[in-house]
C-alpha cells in the first residue's frame, strides 16, 4: 500500500468517539452504522468469495430438493434449472412410493447394520489405541508410532480398497500363500456374507489411527498432579486409569458418540460404491449408494431426491436427539444448551 | 524401525539416558514392556506391510513376479520398468498430470478463499459478523444431498470441466472455523499497532496474521490438498471424457476393475512388463505424495484438529 493511499484512508475514516471503545474491538455503545461499515467493509469483502461458494453449492442445492415433489424430466430442457421450472408437480407421490419400496427398506437395513458394526467394532479402537500409545513414555516411540498410524487416513478410498484387494482378494497375498501350500484360495472381497465386516475392517485400517489424535490430546491435558497424588494415596496403575484417565476421556467419547450417531445414516459412501459391483447391491446397498444408483445411474432424479430428503431429515433428528441425550447425561455434546 | 525398537527394549537405566518415568510411578516389569513393544510393532506392521508388498511388487521384474506367483514380499533385484512405461506418456501420465494440476490449483483456491473468510470473521463485533458466521455454521447441519448438487453443477454447465472437480468441494467449513479460531488468538496488540501504522486488513492478514499462523496453515493446506488428491467420486459423475480423468479414477479402472491400461498392451503381451507391476506402480504413484508430505506436518495435527472444536 503506498503512502498516499494510507494518508487518504486515514483522512477518510471518521474517528470514533473515544469513550465508546473498550479494549479490543467490542463496542460498548453501538457505533453509528456508517462508521462500522467504513471500518469493517474489508472484512465483509473478504468473506464474500466463501459466502458465494456456499450459496451456490450448499444453499441453492438445498432449494433444488424441490425436484422431490416433481416428476423431474432432465430432457425437457437443455439446462437443469429450466428443466426444474418446467417439470410437473406431483406432491408427495415419491414419498408414498418409498413406503412400498423393498429396495429402500433393504438399503436402510444395511445402513443401520453397518452403523451398529461401526459403533461396536470401530468406535472403541481409537480409545484403546490412544491408551496404548499413551503408555509409552519415550517421545520418540510415540512420534514414530503416530506417524505410521496416521498414514492410512491420508490415503484415498480407492487406494485403501485396492490395498485390501491385494491382501485379501482372490488374487491377493493370502490366497496366493494358501494356494502355494496346497490349500484352497479364498476371496474376502467378493463374499456378500462378510462384506459388512470387511468394510468395518477397512475403516479401522484407514481411520482408527487418526482417531487416536483427539484422545491423546485429552490424555495430555490431564494434570500429572492428579496421578501423583493418587499414587501417593496408594492407587495402583489400574485404579489410576479407572479413576483419572477414563473420566478424563468421558467428554470426548460423548462428543464423538454424538457425532457418530448423528452420522448413522451416512456410512462409508465412497468405500461401498467402489466395492458395490464385487459383492452385489443386496449386501452392500446403503441409503447413499441407493440415491446414487436410482438418481445418477438410472436417471430417477425425483425419487432419489426424495430418498435423500428423508435421509437428511432423519439424520438431523438423530443429531438433535443424540445431543439431547448427551445433555441429559451431563455432557456437553456438540453444541451448548 | 531400529529407532522404534531401541525405545522398547526396557526401562531407561538411571544415569544412561535419564529417567523418563516420574519417581512415584511403578517400574513396569520387563515382560510387560516387551509384550507391549511386540504389540506396537505388530500394529505398525499392519499398516506398513501391505504398503511394503505393493512397493516391492511395483519394482519387481516379470521373472520375479512369476516366481513369486503374484505379489512379491522379498525383493530380488529392482527394476523401474513399470514406472518408465507408465510415465512415458499415455493414460497414467495424463491422469497424474491432471491430478497434480487439480490438486495444486484447487488447494491454492481453497486456501485463499478459506483464509480470507476466516480472517473476515475473526473480529467479533464487526458489522454482520454474527449473520455471516451463522450462514457458514448452518451448512454444517444440513447437506443438500447428492441429487440437487448434481443438478446444480449440471445446470451451471460445469460438467466435463475441471471446475467441477474444484468448486463444489472447494470449502470445508470446519477448516475455516479452525483457521478463524487461530486468527482470533493472534495478539490483538500487533494488529492494533499495525492498523495505527496505516496497514489495511489485507496487509495485516498477509504480513502479520498469516506468518504467525504458519502451523495451522500448513495443516489445513495438507487437509485440502489430500482431499483434492484423493477425490474420485466427483470426477466419476461429472467427467465423461476418459482423457480428463484424474489418477484415482484411473487407478480404480486399472486395479479394482482390472482393465488393461491403454497403449501398454504390447509391452505386456511381449512379456516385458507384468500387468501386476503396472497396477502396483499406479498405486505407489497415488500414495507417494501423501506418504511423503503428511509426516512433515504431523507435529501440528493436534492444533489443526482441536482448535476449531474448542472455540467453534
Amino acid at each position: 500500500m503506498s503512502l498516499s493511499t494510507q494518508d487518504r484512508r486515514a483522512r477518510d475514516t471518521p474517528k470514533p468517539p473515544v469513550t465508546t471503545r473498550a479494549a479490543g474491538d467490542r463496542p460498548v455503545a453501538k457505533l453509528p452504522l456508517r462508521y462500522r461499515l467504513r471500518r469493517d467493509r474489508t472484512l465483509i469483502l473478504m468473506t464474500l468469495p466463501a459466502v458465494a461458494l456456499l450459496l451456490v453449492f450448499a444453499y441453492v442445492p438445498l432449494a433444488g430438493n424441490v425436484v422431490a415433489f416433481q416428476d423431474y424430466d432432465p430432457y425437457i430442457a437443455d439446462n437443469a434449472f429450466e428443466a426444474i421450472s418446467q417439470s410437473p408437480w406431483v406432491g408427495f407421490e415419491w414419498f408414498q412410493q418409498m413406503v412400498n419400496d423393498r429396495l429402500f427398506w433393504s438399503a436402510l437395513r444395511n445402513t443401520l447394520v453397518i452403523f451398529l458394526l461401526q459403533l461396536t467394532l470401530f468406535f472403541p479402537v481409537p480409545v484403546l489405541l490412544a491408551l496404548f500409545i499413551n503408555s509409552f513414555v519415550r517421545p520418540r516411540v510415540r512420534a514414530v508410532a503416530q506417524a505410521i498410524l496416521y498414514l492410512p487416513h491420508f490415503f484415498s478410498w480407492v487406494l485403501v480398497v485396492t490395498v485390501f484387494q491385494q491382501m485379501f482378494g482372490g488374487a491377493g497375498l493370502i490366497a496366493q500363500t494358501l494356494r502355494e501350500h496346497g490349500h484352497e484360495g479364498f476371496d474376502l472381497m467378493t463374499d456378500p456374507g462378510l462384506f459388512k465386516f470387511l468394510i468395518t475392517f477397512e475403516m479401522i485400517w484407514k481411520d482408527a489411527g487418526w482417531g487416536v489424535i483427539v484422545f491423546l490430546a485429552a490424555l495430555a491435558s490431564v494434570s500429572p498432579d492428579l496421578y501423583e497424588a493418587s499414587a501417593m494415596d496408594g492407587a495402583n496403575r489400574w485404579r489410576r486409569m479407572w479413576h483419572i484417565t477414563l473420566p478424563a476421556l468421558r467428554p470426548v467419547v460423548a462428543l464423538l458418540l454424538v457425532l457418530q450417531v448423528g452420522n448413522a445414516l451416512t456410512v462409508g459412501f465412497e468405500q461401498i460404491l467402489l466395492q458395490r459391483t464385487a459383492v452385489g447391491p443386496g449386501a452392500s446397498e446403503v441409503l447413499d449408494t441407493y440415491v446414487w444408483n436410482v438418481g445418477i445411474t438410472n436417471g430417477g432424479f425425483s425419487y432419489a431426491a426424495a430418498v435423500g430428503i428423508v435421509k437428511g431429515i432423519f439424520g438431523l433428528l438423530l443429531v438433535l436427539g443424540a445431543n439431547k441425550i448427551a445433555h441429559l447425561m451431563g455432557e456437553q455434546g456438540v453444541y451448548k444448551k | 524401525m531400529s529407532s522404534l525398537l531401541s525405545g522398547l527394549t526396557g526401562p531407561a537405566r538411571p544415569g544412561t539416558r535419564g529417567r523418563l518415568r516420574p519417581v512415584w510411578e511403578e517400574e513396569p516389569s520387563r515382560a510387560g514392556l516387551a509384550s507391549k513393544g511386540v504389540v506396537l510393532v505388530l500394529v505398525c506392521l499392519g499398516v506398513l506391510f501391505p504398503l511394503w508388498v505393493v512397493i516391492v511388487t511395483s519394482l519387481s521384474s516379470v521373472k520375479t513376479i512369476t516366481e513369486a506367483g503374484g505379489l512379491v514380499v522379498v525383493p530380488r533385484g529392482i527394476t523401474f520398468v513399470a514406472y518408465q512405461e507408465l510415465l512415458s506418456g499415455g493414460q497414467v501420465t495424463r491422469a497424474t498430470l491432471v491430478s497434480v494440476c487439480v490438486t495444486v490449483a484447487g488447494t491454492l483456491f481453497s486456501m485463499a478463499v478459506s483464509v480470507m473468510c476466516a480472517y473476515g470473521l475473526s473480529r467479533t463485533g464487526s458489522l454482520l459478523h454474527r449473520p455471516l458466521l451463522m450462514f457458514l455454521l448452518a451448512t454444517m447441519f444440513f447437506g443438500a444431498g447428492l441429487i440437487p448438487t448434481y443438478l446444480v453443477v449440471q445446470g451451471l454447465g460445469l460438467t466435463d470441466s475441471y471446475l467441477a472437480l474444484i468448486l463444489p468441494s472447494a470449502l470445508n467449513v470446519f477448516n475455516i472455523l479452525v483457521l478463524r479460531a487461530f486468527f482470533m488468538s493472534t495478539a490483538q496488540e500487533l494488529i492494533e499497532s499495525a492498523r495505527i501504522d496505516g496497514a489495511g486488513d489485507f496487509r495485516i492478514l498477509w504480513q502479520i496474521v498469516m506468518p504467525l499462523s504458519r502451523a495451522v496453515i500448513a495443516v489445513i493446506t495438507l487437509f485440502y490438498a489430500v482431499g483434492y488428491w484423493s477425490a474420485w467420486f466427483n470426477a466419476s459423475i461429472y467427467i465423461s471424457d476418459p482423457e480428463m480423468l484424474p489418477l484415482q479414477n484411473v487407478m480404480n479402472q486399472l486395479v479394482l476393475k482390472q482393465e488393461r491400461p491403454t497403449g501398454l498392451a504390447q509391452v505386456i503381451n511381449t512379456g516385458h512388463l507384468s500387468p501386476l507391476a503396472i497396477q502396483m506402480a499406479v498405486m505407489v504413484l497415488a500414495l507417494i505424495p501423501v506418504a511423503v508430505l503428511s509426516p512433515f506436518v504431523q507435529k501440528h495435527f493436534k492444533q489443526g484438529m482441536l482448535t476449531g472444536a474448542v472455540k467453534g
